[in-house]
């Protein structure tokens, strides 16, 4: 993976002795908070309920054992134990002090990690396929564009105050397991029908008060002009996009507004004129990236495992993904433990996840935008070691795709904009699933909780959605079907009137039981959702 | 009653003001009436609560209790996490919250 040049590691320790300044002087009363805010913002702190909450960046969602044991001894030093991976591929920390906060960052820069970037109106932190490198069906390994996208955005001068913050991804697979379409920027990196490998540039998708599925604006863009395409797409919308209403001060909304077709015209013309300004990050730079991501030493091994544990049988038909090398797999640890937080992780476990790594996969972990973390490469003869040790760490879960393996934003237990707890809603699922054992026969279904419109938790992709709202002072909770953020994106439909804590576990139990009984072979939840509409399951609902 | 609360600003823990300092229990905020603002603004100055701000609470048998389920968790902690509960508001049960 990618390891920090000297300019790198400049930048970021001279970001924290700058914020180490900063939030001294906002200690010392030399800042009021109102100048102090933004400060901390682009550091990624942020005043929750509790506590200061730190945003940590992880590109791409990669990161090397030394530096998920550095994230767990920061949870254990600073904060209460634990940290929460995002639904952004990043983590949480949510009871840091003030006073502690430079320290944690210096901690992190020893990582060659920070939290620059994960607040404000900026590029954020660029996500992508969480399988790179290790997926069978990609056609080259994003990571390096995503990481030539992440030296080109961070501090770019000219994109640090934007109308709204701005997220990218990256993916190079025809399977998008990065929500690609649901981004500001989605890039597909393809095959044209000469051969030649581009990018295909989708704009203006995004989930919030606004959902939106991103317009293809170009097919294909030349590699080597992929920064200078992307830069022209961020002019577009500085120049055009709105600032006097922060909640239509996204692209997607300047590009419903403007049209796709317009907004195309723009962008070309600016990439036209960038192109003959020669903004481009010479290919040397591309050129030494690269090797960072090239492939480790795999090797032949057996290509099955011994099935006769029937529990060990399971974790592997639902936790692990297939590799381009055949005698490999990624396996996924579940971070959704039945009944646990989704997404929450000790200092321990972390701990235990990065030796893990090292034993197992090459130095390597990726966090998954579902909240799990992946070992990207393992050797199918580990696989039955890995998984009794992560058993024996409550991190041995069988439910990847399933209803137990909910994404759930904090909610109103932790975040200050939140309407509605959604924690305990993903809890009680699980609890209710595991229980009553049709978790299996329900097969892939996506399931996805928001405690408040601006969709954390990716509510509107879910196959089945739930989004927590206030009913004057109490919780209710809207239901929402047929959302997919995959290659077959579409946003979900709310079904009627909301519910309450009970009704709505209630109501996820009578969709389901919808869906069990008009499933045709082979159909997943969404399959059988999209054929018979929404008609059926708002009677059952309803009537 | 009118209560204040706001965040600690070294630590970030959540204060609710007792009348002459900020505790950490929600039970010993007092009423400020129509006061709260000139609080709040001298509080805020003097630098020791952070975004504080005024909320509508009521006096109960478990104390005081504020009108607004987000307040109420900010006085008591995650209820999903009850082992990080704030010690001393803990003498009311969770339903308290809900």
């Amino acid at each position: 993976m990618y390891q920090y040049d000297q300019y790198d590691q400049a930048m970021v320790d001279a970001r924290v002795e700058e914020f180490r300044d900063q939030a001294q002087r906002r200690l010392d009363g030399k800042l009021t908070e109102d100048q102090f805010k933004p400060l901390r913002l682009m550091n990624g702190l942020y005043l929750q309920l509790h506590a200061y909450m730190l945003r940590v960046a992880i590109p791409y969602g990669t990161l090397n054992s030394r530096q998920m044991t550095a994230l767990g001894d920061i949870a254990d030093k600073y904060d209460r134990g634990y940290g929460h991976f995002t639904t952004r591929q990043n983590l949480q920390y949510n009871w840091i002090k003030l006073e502690d906060a430079a320290d944690i960052l210096a901690d992190l820069s020893k990582v060659e990690m920070h939290a620059i970037q994960t607040s404000g109106n900026c590029i954020r932190n660029i996500s992508s396929d969480h399988f790179a490198g290790a997926a069978h069906d990609e056609l080259i390994d994003p990571r390096p564009y995503a990481e030539l996208l992440r030296q080109w955005s961070s501090f770019h001068p000219e994109f640090t105050y934007l109308p709204r913050k701005f997220k990218i991804a990256v993916i190079a697979a025809e399977t998008d397991r990065a929500a690609m379409r649901l981004h500001d920027i989605g890039i597909q990196i393809v095959k044209n029908d000469a051969g030649e490998i581009g990018a295909s540039f989708y704009v203006g998708g995004g989930m919030g008060r606004t959902p939106m599925i991103a317009p293809q604006i170009r097919e294909f863009v030349p590699l080597d002009q992929l920064v200078t395409y992307a830069e022209a797409c961020l002019r577009v919308y500085n120049r055009y996009g709105r600032r006097d209403n922060k909640y239509k001060a996204r692209i997607k909304i300047l590009v419903h507004e403007m049209g796709a077709e317009e907004y195309t015209r723009q962008v070309e013309e600016e990439f036209a004129h960038l192109l003959e300004q020669g903004v481009e990050p010479p290919l040397a730079e591309l050129e030494r990236i690269k090797p960072f991501f090239a492939d480790p030493a795999f090797e032949d091994g057996p290509k099955s495992v011994d099935r006769s544990d029937p529990d060990f049988a399971l974790w592997v038909d639902r936790n692990t993904v297939r590799h381009k090398h055949d005698s490999y797999v990624s396996a996924v640890i579940s971070l959704k433990p039945v009944g646990g937080i989704p997404g929450d992780a000790t200092g321990d476990q972390m701990r235990l996840m990065a030796k893990l790594a090292k034993q197992y996969s090459f130095d390597e972990l990726r966090v998954m935008h579902t909240q799990n973390i992946v070992l990207p490469h393992v050797k199918i003869a580990d696989l039955h070691a890995l998984w009794t040790e992560l058993e024996a760490a409550d991190l041995g879960a069988p439910n990847l795709d399933t209803i137990e393996d909910i994404i759930a934003c904090p909610g109103l237990d932790y975040c200050a904009l939140a309407n509605a707890r959604s924690i305990p809603l993903a809890q009680r699922i699980s609890e209710n699933f595991a229980k009553n054992g049709r978790t299996e026969e329900l097969g892939q279904l996506k399931l996805k909780i928001s405690g408040c419109i601006n969709a954390c938790g990716h509510h509107h992709a879910g196959h089945i959605g739930i989004l927590g709202v206030d009913k004057k002072g109490t919780e209710n909770y809207q239901l929402s079907l047929g959302g997919s953020e995959a290659e077959d994106v579409s946003l979900a439909k709310i079904t009627g009137p909301g519910f309450d804590e009970d009704g709505v576990i209630k109501a996820v139990e009578t969709v389901t039981d919808v869906y069990l009984e008009a499933r045709e072979d082979g159909e997943r939840f969404l399959d059988t959702y999209r054929r018979i509409g929404m008609t059926p399951f708002k009677e059952a609902l309803y009537d | 009653m009118n209560i204040l609360t706001g965040n600690d600003l070294k630590t970030g823990e959540v204060v609710w003001w007792d009348g002459q300092n900020w505790s950490l229990s929600v039970h010993d905020a007092v009423d400020v009436g129509d006061m709260g603002e000139q609080i709040l603004a001298a509080e805020e100055a003097a630098r020791r609560v952070n975004v504080p701000y005024a909320l509508v609470a009521s006096r109960t048998e478990e104390g005081v209790r504020p009108a607004h389920i987000k307040d109420r968790v900010r006085a008591l902690g995650p209820t999903v996490r009850r082992d990080l509960a704030v010690p001393t508001a803990s003498k009311t049960g969770w339903d308290w919250v809900i």
